[in-house]
């Protein structure tokens, strides 16, 4: 063995320790600067992105607040100059617009998730990038093509017209969603089930399915609070009514189109319900948005 | 000076390979000394109160069950667990002169001192074989291309990976074999030229021969650095190391060190009937 007692100058490794650390210590200042500006650029840029969204909620919210009461809530629109009234017309057209589109989509949106998550071919391959372009169509798009397709075939403009359009924007969120969630499950897991025997199904429904459920329940919540908020695919749709409708195959309102269409009135009294409207347009979708986290929170404890 | 030198002792033991007696040779002083250190995660201890010098120019291993807080302990050696914000690191660790965690003491200015070689090689993707054995001398702010030149050719070699790499110094890492990939990750880990440097089970995604060829280049590099190598491989650390720390999970958890001492004469002759239990393999 070496005797351990090198002279520095004399060994190259101990003369090169010696080189690499002292520029390492003379470095060590501007090393740390440099990575100060650098923490310092990304807090700065940060800032930029959140103050637009810290404005906006706090503007909705100061500008909304006001129009609540309890007649917002359960009046509906009146015209202009007439003290009152409210969006339940508009809250019960929302709320059944979301309810159709949702419980048509996420069938449709998961099983087509599951396919594409299992099948690596052409189809699944062209499927996929079909749902990725869709994602990126303008929504007024979406809208003239529920006007066409359903508006002009099926007795004019009505609530489901309006499920059809928000339908089509959901569908490919919820499959993409569906996809990566099913593929986020360990192969380990299908294959332990198909060692059992199992088919493909039965795979599918007791292991997988699952197993993918916190993240099939964000990415499905994530797709409703989207499909509430569009605004263009309506206008195309549903018309708006200022009475109450129950009926979706009749013309609706809805909180979006509350909003567009009080924004561009010169009445105080419009301006405010569309101010409420956008409050409570974003707290549902704060809602959900939260209620998506939660929930997969939730299931993701139990499942340890 | 805490301990002065110790001198050339007669403290050995059995080599179970060949039946030699060994007799241990001169040992070099500690470049590095734990004392009574203790890592926490979140309030919940994992190592406790672990204490042994490691001698410059030997090889320690740390070994135990899984669970016993080898990585653990082996990552406070660096300040790895920094990374970690749930993380706590009390007692001592020196290395030489220097309090590791001392408040005066720059993390990445210890971390050029004491290198590190993880599990899994991983080499950076994105870099070519000659920018990963400079890596780390860049990150230090080593700018001379004669130095980054010196330093790469050195751990290169010292990783016994020149001769295959000389003529495609440009090409990706990832077209290297894994051995390979692996000896390229000591390679930059040597060229920052550190004092000690921290194993974590380097072959234990290896194959067979890659592991051999691993081994004995650890073998070759004890008289370049000072190694602490962690191994779940009893054969392993006999066949590699020096001395050796069995560490062994408490009763709440917490790893513990039970057995510190000469590799031969903790696998001959322990002292505890725990180490003589774990190197028989009755547990473990």
């Amino acid at each position: 063995m070496t005797t351990l007692s090198f002279d520095a100058s004399s060994d190259p490794i101990l003369e090169r320790r010696r080189r690499i650390q002292s520029v390492a210590s003379v470095s060590l200042k501007r090393r740390k600067v440099y990575s100060r500006i650098a923490i310092g650029i990304c807090w700065l840029f940060l800032a930029v992105a959140i103050v637009p969204l810290i404005a906006v909620v706090f503007y909705v919210v100061i500008k909304g607040l006001p129009a609540w009461s309890v007649d917002f809530f359960t009046k509906v629109t009146v015209p202009e100059g007439i003290p009152g009234g409210g969006v339940w017309n508009a809250i019960v057209g929302t709320i059944e617009i979301g309810a159709v589109a949702t419980a048509v989509t996420v069938p449709i949106g998961l099983l087509c998730g599951l396919f594409l998550a299992e099948s690596e071919g052409k189809v699944a391959a062209t499927i996929r990038f079909s749902a990725d372009v869709m994602t990126g169509v303008p929504s007024i798009t979406i809208g003239i093509f529920g006007y066409i397709a359903i508006v002009k075939n099926f007795g004019g403009y009505s609530g489901l017209a309006g499920a059809f359009a928000i339908g089509i924007i959901m569908l490919p969120v919820i499959m993409r969603a569906g996809e990566t969630a099913i593929r986020g499950v360990p192969a380990n897991l299908s294959e332990a089930a198909f060692a059992l025997g199992a088919r493909k199904a039965a795979t599918a429904r007791r292991v997988v399915l699952p197993a993918a459920l916190p993240g099939i329940i964000t990415g499905v919540l994530l797709a409703i609070a989207r499909g509430l908020g569009e605004t263009a695919p309506l206008l195309l749709t549903i018309f708006g009514n200022q009475y109450l409708q129950w009926n979706p195959t009749k013309p609706m309102e809805a909180l979006p189109l509350v909003i567009y269409n009080n924004s561009s009135q010169p009445y105080a009294d419009l301006l405010q319900v569309a101010w409420g409207a956008a409050l409570l347009l974003m707290v549902v979708v704060l809602i959900l948005s939260i209620g998506s986290r939660v929930v997969a929170s939730v299931l993701q404890r139990e499942k340890r | 000076m805490i301990n002065p030198p110790v001198a050339p002792t007669l403290e050995g033991g059995l080599n179970l390979n060949t039946g030699q007696v060994l007799v241990n040779e001169p040992v070099g002083d500690p470049v590095m000394r734990l004392k009574d250190v203790t890592v926490a995660f979140g309030g919940r201890k994992a190592v406790r109160g672990v204490s042994f010098d490691v001698h410059e120019g030997e090889i320690t291993a740390l070994i135990g069950p899984s669970g016993s807080g080898k990585t653990t302990l082996l990552r406070a050696l660096n300040r790895m667990h920094d990374t970690v914000r749930s993380a706590s690191v009390t007692g001592q660790v020196m290395l030489g002169e220097t309090d590791c965690y001392a408040h005066s003491t720059d993390p990445t200015l210890l971390r050029s001192r004491v290198g590190m070689v993880f599990q899994r090689p991983n080499p950076f993707p994105t870099m070519s074989i000659y920018e990963n054995a400079v890596a780390g001398l860049k990150f230090n702010g080593v700018r001379k291309k004669a130095l980054l030149d010196e330093a790469a050719e050195s751990a290169l070699v010292g990783a016994a990976l020149w001769d295959s790499v000389k003529d495609r110094l440009k090409a990706h890492a990832s077209t290297l074999s894994g051995g390979e990939q692996q000896r390229l990750c000591i390679a930059r880990a040597l060229a920052v030229e550190p004092e000690v440097l921290l194993m974590d089970e380097p072959t234990s995604a290896l194959d067979p021969i890659a592991t051999k060829r691993i081994e004995e280049l650890v073998g070759e590099l004890k008289h370049r650095v000072t190694i602490i190598i962690v191994t779940h491989n009893m054969q392993q650390a006999m066949r590699v190391s020096d001395r050796c720390a069995f560490l062994l999970m408490g009763e709440d958890k917490a790893g513990e060190l039970i057995e510190f001492g000469p590799t031969a004469k903790l696998f001959s002759e322990p002292t505890d009937e725990r180490t003589l239990d774990y190197v028989n393999g009755r547990f473990g």
